[in-house]
């Protein structure tokens, strides 16, 4: 038994500080702090933590999408050699449910009833992950199996449908409404319509879901875990376990990637309540398998869309109905609609405008927060409708969407005002003038759809080109109040100023604690500087999602160093023995503290001494407003992000198979922080919309997930990602830090509908449904 | 039962480990390996790479019992204690980590590789790698790694 201390005892590889290497500012690409640990396998995931005498928690989970409960049997389990505690619903300590945005819909446990495949039933603590197994296998539950409510359309328009749950089948309906499109419709020379899907896409990231709570002496519980937002896990974690915030210490360990789906709680509540249950550590790892069922979803996504046009391919109107599935809960459905309703046309400008879009309850797998949520699923329908628009009016893809691109100034569809550079259809014009790939090789069969497992000398392949723009909502919108916390602390030590940053904000892989360390160096003129792992012992920093840390976390870095930095003047001012406002304007610079007109004042070391200056602040963004309920009107999003894609594929068109030759990016970022990093965030959306577009979902067939494994649920391999081209353009956000703009999700957008327009450009196909699978290209299905 | 073997030049004894125990299990848990990665554990994402007698392998897919007298070398065992292989230097140089999980079981197959092949071609290292699953990077750093490390193995 491990119980030491009120803090409780430490586990071997707890995250501590790690000191950034290099002298990078912003603008540069230093190394990564975390890099070295990464690549000698020393970095400490919420998965390779340990404590002496802890014990392995396993869960539970129903195989049933929709059931009745009747009993549940834990006495065999209970009795199981090795086992430590078997717990059902009866024994959360406080409340029953949690749930993102208030709605608090989700059981901890399941009582009474199961609603989706893999809902938990109960947890075992034991003292190997086999014994817990084997344990939970003997705990007896008797179903009254019930048939799942798998159908979003009856859920969202048929009274009749039986109820999923007791908050109603229809979670969020927000409509958009510009002008008049009924008056529009007479008036249309052309008209297009589509009917288009979204399969359901898992976040995928490689680090399941882990963690490690250590009961701690004053009742409370240290948590080691790896998720996105802390804060906010906090919020939900501490009423369930009938325990106040302050007895709760979280500790942010490795993250291995998140992308959306570390947004909800997945074992957290759990491993704590058996720690808190056994006294004892309890460390709980989840496989695979269970990840699959441990986490939400992409919405899938069904959308009607109508658009009437001028001949010269100028829009009039768009008529659009976009059905979301999000499952049994909440979670982030309310967002994912608000998203999709809002940006539902995209970056284009249509005088009159009708959208619907509902989000659904249903017995499905559960479906949240996933890289460009809500946008995602609509910048494919908006995108094959650019293009079928330009095939009816004769246009080439380009000219259709330049025609109607929104640019500074223009309106979305919610009326608000884009404030800052939007140069897309100066974009659509770089991306299609990129150098195109060479021709086919067929002479190196790896050059050919399907690789070296082709069975064909090339003769059916064709290949197509396809462009892509996406419009992503940066930060938390719709009236949020969204902000961040930084503490930064400037002292000497060892003859030399360190600066020491500290934020609550999620590493998840995207790169935010190299930046941070650029910040400092760039406000404070220092060198060093050492990032304090995450924890809840500094303020909330907000979600790692919506492309916004480097933005909201980048800003509460920036304005803390803006505050030790005047404390540094002040204390330069005292040193010198004279007032602030006689040394002009100061700035610290190389180690300096140098003064405009009288150059270098003091060394930052000689003017600190023995002092520590520490600050502490919050970066709120501009103010947004929600949607009005019936209109949609408001001034929902604080930025606005593009990306413009052109994908070149092969497609053969006998066996269905697709390889994607390049993909070239054109992005604006409004400011580069960090090339590296950002590099890496277009590429590695760019890949997650590759897998949208050509293999990934997850497999549903009355309600039970038919692929939960990486056998089965492809993820795109090095062998499918092509080389890529990228354009960065910097038109600075001026209300922004540094003028930047968020740049993970754009990607996510546009690569999907670019790499679809181009198999339809290969084949002459109508390709309505990502992703595309090979009897949609042969037309076998 | 009891297991021993060599890992990264020291000789290792597991005392009552369970007969369905992988060697995975075995590095992470029992021996404080934990840098090979535990990412589908049923040999898709390569995460858990390392060599078994010179022989890169997903340690996932082998039993515990399988390495009895056996030699392995994981990620922990590349560098020459502060001075990484050129291969983790490129890695880390190249923005090739994002969250890293990938990153054990890529370096030791990148390792492997051009321990094979002294410069190899694009087309050979998608090859080689076709492995291992990278979630975060799309892979273009990767190659931009493996290029460099090739290319200063083959100039020193």
């Amino acid at each position: 038994m491990t119980r030491t201390g009120s803090g409780s005892a430490t586990p071997v590889r707890a995250p501590r500080d790690i000191a950034a290497p290099g002298t990078g500012g912003v603008g540069d690409s230093p190394l990564r702090p975390d890099g070295t640990l990464k690549v000698k396998g020393e970095f400490a995931y919420s998965s390779d933590l340990w404590i002496d005498g802890m014990l392995w928690g396993a869960t539970l989970r129903s195989p049933h999408p929709r059931a009745k409960i009747v009993s549940i049997d834990v006495s065999a389990a209970l009795a199981h050699p090795g086992v430590s505690a078997v717990l059902t619903h009866e024994d959360v300590p406080g409340r029953k449910h949690f749930g993102l945005d208030h709605t608090w819909d989700q059981p901890v446990l399941a009582a009474g009833e199961v609603r989706h495949q893999g809902e938990p039933i109960a947890l075992v603590a034991a003292d190997h992950p086999e014994t817990a197994r084997r344990a939970m296998e003997k705990i007896r539950i008797e179903y009254e199996v019930l048939e799942p409510l798998t159908d979003a359309r009856r859920a969202a328009f048929d009274p009749a449908y039986p109820q999923v749950q007791p908050r109603g089948n229809l979670a969020r309906h927000q409509p958009v409404r510009v002008g008049d499109v009924e008056a529009a419709k007479a008036r249309a020379e052309v008209v297009v319509s589509g009917e288009y899907r979204v399969g359901i896409q898992d976040q995928a990231f490689l680090g399941p879901e882990s963690g490690l709570a250590v009961p701690a002496e004053d009742g409370g519980v240290d948590l080691y875990v790896a998720t996105q937002w802390m804060h906010n896990d906090l919020k939900q974690i501490a009423p369930c376990l009938g325990l106040p915030e302050e007895k709760i210490r979280m500790t942010l360990s490795g993250v291995g990637g998140a992308f959306g789906g570390r947004e909800d709680l997945s074992m957290q509540i759990h491993a704590a309540m058996l720690a808190l249950h056994t006294g004892r550590p309890v460390k709980i790892v989840y496989n695979r398998y269970e990840s699959f069922f441990g986490h939400v979803h992409r919405h899938p996504a069904e959308m009607r869309y109508e658009y009437g046009a001028t001949k010269d391919g100028r829009i009039l109107y768009a008529d659009v109905e976009i059905l979301l599935d999000g499952g049994a809960y909440t979670s982030a459905t309310m967002n994912v609609v608000g998203n999709a309703a809002s940006l539902g046309v995209g970056p284009y400008v249509i005088p009159n405008i009708k959208i619907d879009a509902y989000g659904v309850y249903t017995n499905n797998p559960p479906c949240g927060a996933m890289r460009g949520f809500g946008a995602v699923q609509a910048c494919f329908a908006y995108e094959s409708m650019m293009d079928k628009l330009a095939e009816a009016c004769g246009l080439d893809p380009v000219t259709v969407r330049q025609v109607n691109a929104a640019s500074q100034g223009s309106e979305l569809a919610t009326g608000q005002v884009i404030w800052a550079p939007l140069p897309m259809a100066e974009m659509l014009r770089q991306a299609r003038e990129l150098p195109m790939p060479p021709p086919l090789d067929a002479s190196d069969i790896r050059n050919l759809p399907g690789g070296a497992s082709q069975t064909t000398h090339g003769e059916g392949v064709r290949r197509g080109v396809g462009y892509g723009v996406g419009l992503k909502n940066i930060c938390f919108s719709e009236g949020y109040d969204d902000y961040s916390t930084a503490r930064v602390r400037l002292e000497v030590i060892g003859g030399e100023a360190v600066a020491l940053v500290h934020t609550a904000a999620a590493e998840v892989g995207q790169g935010l604690v190299t930046l941070e360390a650029q910040i400092a160096r760039t406000e404070l003129g220092v060198e060093r500087v050492v990032i304090h792992p995450a924890d809840n012992q500094v303020g909330d920093a907000g979600s790692s999602s919506a492309s916004r840390q480097s933005y909201m976390t980048g800003g509460a870095v920036m304005t803390a160093c803006q505050a030790v930095r005047e404390g540094v003047f002040a204390l330069a001012a005292a040193r010198l023995d004279r007032p602030l406002d006689t040394l002009g304007d100061l700035s610290l610079v190389g180690g300096k503290v140098v003064s405009e007109s009288a150059g270098v004042l003091a060394a930052i070391e000689d003017v600190l001494g023995d002092a520590v200056i520490e600050e502490t602040r919050e970066y709120h963004h501009e103010p947004t407003t929600g949607m009005d309920p019936v209109t949609g009107r408001g001034d929902s999003h604080t930025q606005l992000a593009l990306c413009v894609h052109r994908a070149v594929v092969d497609v053969d068109v006998e066996l269905g198979l697709v390889k994607v030759v390049e993909l070239a990016a054109v992005q604006d970022v409004g400011k580069i922080l960090n090339r590296l990093s950002l590099e890496g965030q277009i590429h590695g959306g760019t890949a997650q919309g590759l897998g949208l577009a050509v293999m990934e979902e997850i497999v549903v067939s009355d309600g039970k997930v038919r692929n939960p494994s990486f056998t089965d649920y492809l993820i795109p391999t090095i062998l499918d990602m092509p080389p890529m081209r990228l354009e960065i353009l910097e038109n600075a956000d001026p209300r922004a830090p540094y003028g930047l703009r968020g740049a993970g999700e754009p990607p996510t957008l546009s690569s999907t509908p670019a790499i679809v327009a181009a198999i339809r450009d290969a084949t002459g196909l109508a390709l309505t449904r990502v992703p595309v699978r090979p009897e949609h290209i042969t037309g076998s299905s | 039962m009891r297991v021993t073997f060599t890992v990264n030049g020291r000789r290792e004894t597991a005392d009552d480990v369970w007969e369905g125990e992988s060697l995975l299990y075995v590095l992470r848990e029992r021996v404080g390996l934990p840098g090979s990665k535990n990412a589908c554990e049923q040999g898709e994402c390569g995460s858990c790479t390392v060599y078994l007698d010179g022989t890169p392998v997903c340690a996932c897919l082998v039993a515990a019992g399988q390495v009895e007298g056996r030699e392995v070398r994981t990620v922990e065992g590349l560098a020459d204690g502060d001075r990484l292989d050129p291969v983790q230097e490129a890695f880390v140089e190249c923005g090739a980590v994002q969250c890293g999980f990938c990153t054990p079981g890529l370096v030791v197959q990148a390792h492997d590789l051009i321990e094979r092949v002294a410069e190899p071609s694009d087309a050979e290292i998608r090859e080689a790698l076709a492995g291992n699953l990278c979630r975060c990077t799309g892979y273009e750093k990767i190659l931009d790694a493996v290029r460099l490390a090739a290319a200063r193995k083959a100039a020193s």
